[in-house]
This record gives structure tokens, sequence and C-alpha cells, in this order.
């Protein structure tokens, strides 16, 4: 049951995108259409399910160590190194799956939404317990759902936003950010849901 | 042609505005601003990265090797934000909770990497460092003017916060009982960027239709007074030519 609330709780209760304001860069730049909206949110949902366990190990050497001020820097350089791996071994062995997320991986380094999923894990669960690295695990892997669910409304909003006839000086952003401002509105009905 | 000290750091505040002009920075942006002054901190604490960083990077661009730049930028960055969690959370920790996990992801806040890729890499310490002081300047008051709007709006307050023991702000009659809670959740933050951009864009529209029209007139008028010049010019050679008729005939 805890697992469950869990999943839910960060699909949609704190959707990474509309409650949380992580991972907004590519939610506005890169959901045009809907195919590259999936892409993306795919290549978000491996990553950030690979870089919650690598974090909590790090983290954990890191209180062992007694210098987890350096937490920030030591995630960064892990999460743009597993991008880095991840690029390289999908090429290697799986290069079907390469050449639908190939473009996407090396945006997500600078993508807040995987070090913002590492830094929250480890604030909410700690690395105490083994439980808490399954934990970390599925909040990473359905925090990146969320973000897809979110991104993928959004282009599908864009691609039928583009025949309108929008006002010149909201064309672009300022209307996208509408769209997303009441997509916001519906998911903040899902607040309170879990306590 | 080098563009001017002063032109270096105003390129920031107005004309490529990070957040409204070329969309960098979104997340702390919306995140933030749920008040004026939490825009103020995040702004000033990613300008103090932004200085040191950009100073660094340009200090180190003839030692950074071009195919590792990145990673190297990203721990310079990195380094700086350490320092100033550390800083904030010493000296103003009431700023510190309620930056909570935005201050660490000042690291992946795409102005600072773009600022660093895109000008400190190709210039002098000095203007990189005016660079970084107007781009964080610009980044700042954006953030300050939405947290502005969506504090009075949703909570009708005007600039409320503390600083140590110290507190100030304002709070207007009965607005608090009027405030639509909206605006400082995650919708309003959404409302009131898309919205500020629609204005700045057509504001930017209007200016350059005038600037335009100006130029046109402008141009307009060098003409006409380039056709009188020519006029007298003319009617003062046909006199020159009967004044020289005139002597032959004396």
């Amino acid at each position: 049951m805890t697992y469950f609330l869990l999943i839910i709780g960060a699909v949609f209760v704190n959707n990474f995108v509309l409650c949380q304001f992580l991972g907004i860069c590519p939610f506005l730049g890169v959901s045009k259409k809907t195919d590259t909206a999936l892409g993306m949110g795919l290549a978000v949902i491996f990553v950030m399910g690979i870089a919650s366990v690598f974090t909590w190990l790090i983290q954990k050497l890191l209180v062992l160590a007694g210098i987890e001020y350096l937490q920030t820097i030591a995630f960064i350089l892990v999460i743009a190194a597993l991008v880095q791996l991840v690029e390289m071994v999908l090429k290697r062995f799986m290069p079907a799956l390469y050449s639908a997320l190939g473009v996407y991986l090396p945006l997500i380094t600078t993508n807040c939404a995987v070090l913002g999923v590492a830094i929250l894990n480890i604030q909410i669960y700690g690395v105490a317990s083994g439980e808490s690295l399954l934990q970390a695990f599925l909040n990473g892997v359905f925090s990146g759902v969320g973000f897809t669910i979110a991104i993928l409304l959004l282009a599908g909003i864009r691609e039928k936003m583009d025949v309108d006839m929008v006002p010149k000086p909201f064309r672009g952003f300022p209307i996208t950010l509408i769209a997303a401002s009441i997509m916001a509105m519906a998911f903040a009905a899902f607040g309170g849901m879990i306590s | 042609m080098k563009p001017s000290k002063s032109k270096i750091f105003t390129n920031g505040i107005i004309t490529s505005n990070p957040v409204f002009r070329l969309v960098l920075g979104t997340c702390p942006t919306l995140a933030v601003t749920t008040s004026a002054f939490n825009g103020l901190g995040m702004g000033l604490a990613a300008t103090l990265v932004l200085v040191c960083s950009n100073a660094l990077v340009s200090l180190l661009r003839k030692v950074i090797p071009d195919k590792v730049r990145i990673p190297c930028f990203v721990l310079i960055i990195a380094t700086f934000v350490t320092l100033v969690e550390m800083l904030l959370k010493r000296f103003v920790p009431a700023l510190y909770s309620a930056l909570g996990i935005y201050l660490p992801l000042i690291v992946v806040n795409c102005i600072i990497l773009a600022r660093a890729e895109a000008f400190a890499s190709t210039n002098t310490v000095g203007d990189s460092i005016l660079d970084g002081l107007g781009m964080g300047l610009g980044f700042t008051l954006s953030l300050m003017t939405m947290g502005f709007i969506r504090e009075f709006l949703g909570a009708g307050t005007i600039f409320v916060g503390s600083l140590g023991e110290i507190e100030f702000g304002a709070t207007l009659g009965a607005m608090p009982d009027y405030a639509m809670s909206v605006f400082v959740m995650p919708a309003g933050g959404f409302l009131v960027f898309g919205l500020m951009m629609a204005l700045i864009n057509w504001a930017m529209d209007k200016y350059e239709q005038k600037r335009k029209a100006k130029l046109e007139a402008e141009a307009l008028h060098i003409e006409e007074s380039k056709r009188y010049l020519d006029e007298i010019a003319e009617s003062e050679e046909v006199k020159v030519e009967n004044l020289e008729g005139q002597e032959v005939e004396a």
C-alpha cells in the first residue's frame, strides 16, 4: 500500500513539472510535437531511474566519509558521467533504443529534474535502510512517468494550437505558459489526495 | 566591432533579458517567485554564482581543453554553488530554507552554463564579470517583479521577509482577506509568467515599430532636404548662366 501511494504521489500529486517546477526547460522546449515529447519523456524516465540508484550509493559513500557538503558537486558529476555512460552503452548494445532516445540524452544532464529527484530522494528517504533504495528508485522512475504525462499532454495541446489564430504577442512561449497554467490548475485538484 | 562596456552590462537587463527574452532559467523563475523577497534572494544568489563562474571560466579559458570544457564549466559552477549554499545556511537561514531544493539546483540553471559557454569562454575577465553582473541583475529584476505581482495578488502583502532578526514588509488593509491564493500556487506562476512575457513582447513590438517609423521619417526628411538643396543649386546655376549671358551681351 505504501508503494502504491508513493507511485500515485510521484505521478500525480507531486507532479514534477506542474506542481514542483522541475524540468521546465525541456517541458517548454521539446513539447512542439507528441513524438519528440514521448522520446524525451522516455529518456527522462530511464535516466531518472538509474540516477536515483547511483546517487543513493554515492550519498552512502559521502556519509561514510563524512563529507556530505560535497553532495551537489558529487551528484552533478555522477549524473553527467552516467548520462555519457548510458549513451555509450545504448549505442553499443541497443542501437534501436539509442536512435530513439539519442538526441535527448545529452540534454538531460542539464535537466534540473534529474538532479532534483536525486536531492529530494535523499531528503525524503535518507540512506539509512535498504528499503530507502527501493523507494528512491520507484520515486525516480515514477516522477519520470509524471514528467512524461505532463509533456505529452502539453505537446497534444500545442499541436492543436498551431492551427489556431493566436494574438501576435501571445505566440510561442506565452500561450504555451498559459496552457500549462490551466493544466497546473487541473493537477492542483490532485492535491490533498495523499497527506 | 567590439561592444562597449556599458553595452555589455545593459545587454542582460533589457535587450536579452535572460528570463523574458532568452527564456533561460525558467525553473527557479516559476518556483521561488511566490514572494518578492524570495525572488530577490534567488536572484542575488544566482548573480553571485554567475559573476564568480564567469570570472573563473574566463581566467581559465586558455587552459581548459575544448573537448572537456562543459564538464569543467559544470564543476566550476558547482563549486561556487556549494560555497553560496554554505554562506546562506550560516548567515541567512530563513532564505536558505525558503529557497530549499532550488538553491543546489542553481548548478543546472541554464543561464549560468549558457553565459560560460557563450560569453566567458571567449572574452576577457573584466568583460565577463560585467556580463555576469548585467545578466544577474536582469535575472534578479525579473524574479523580483514576478514575485511582487504574485505576492500582492496571492497573499495580499508587499515584500514580506526577514533577515536574521529584522522583519520587514507591509500588509495592505484588508487585502489579505481578498487574496487569490491561486497566484501563489503553480498555476498562478505559469499564468503570471505567460502574461508578462506577452506584455513584454507587445511592448518590444511597439518599440520596434516606432523605431522603424522614426528611421523612415528621417530618411524621408534627408531626401527632401537633398531635393531642396538640389533645387537651390539648380536655380543658382541658372542665375549664374543668366549673369554670364548678360555679361557677354554687355
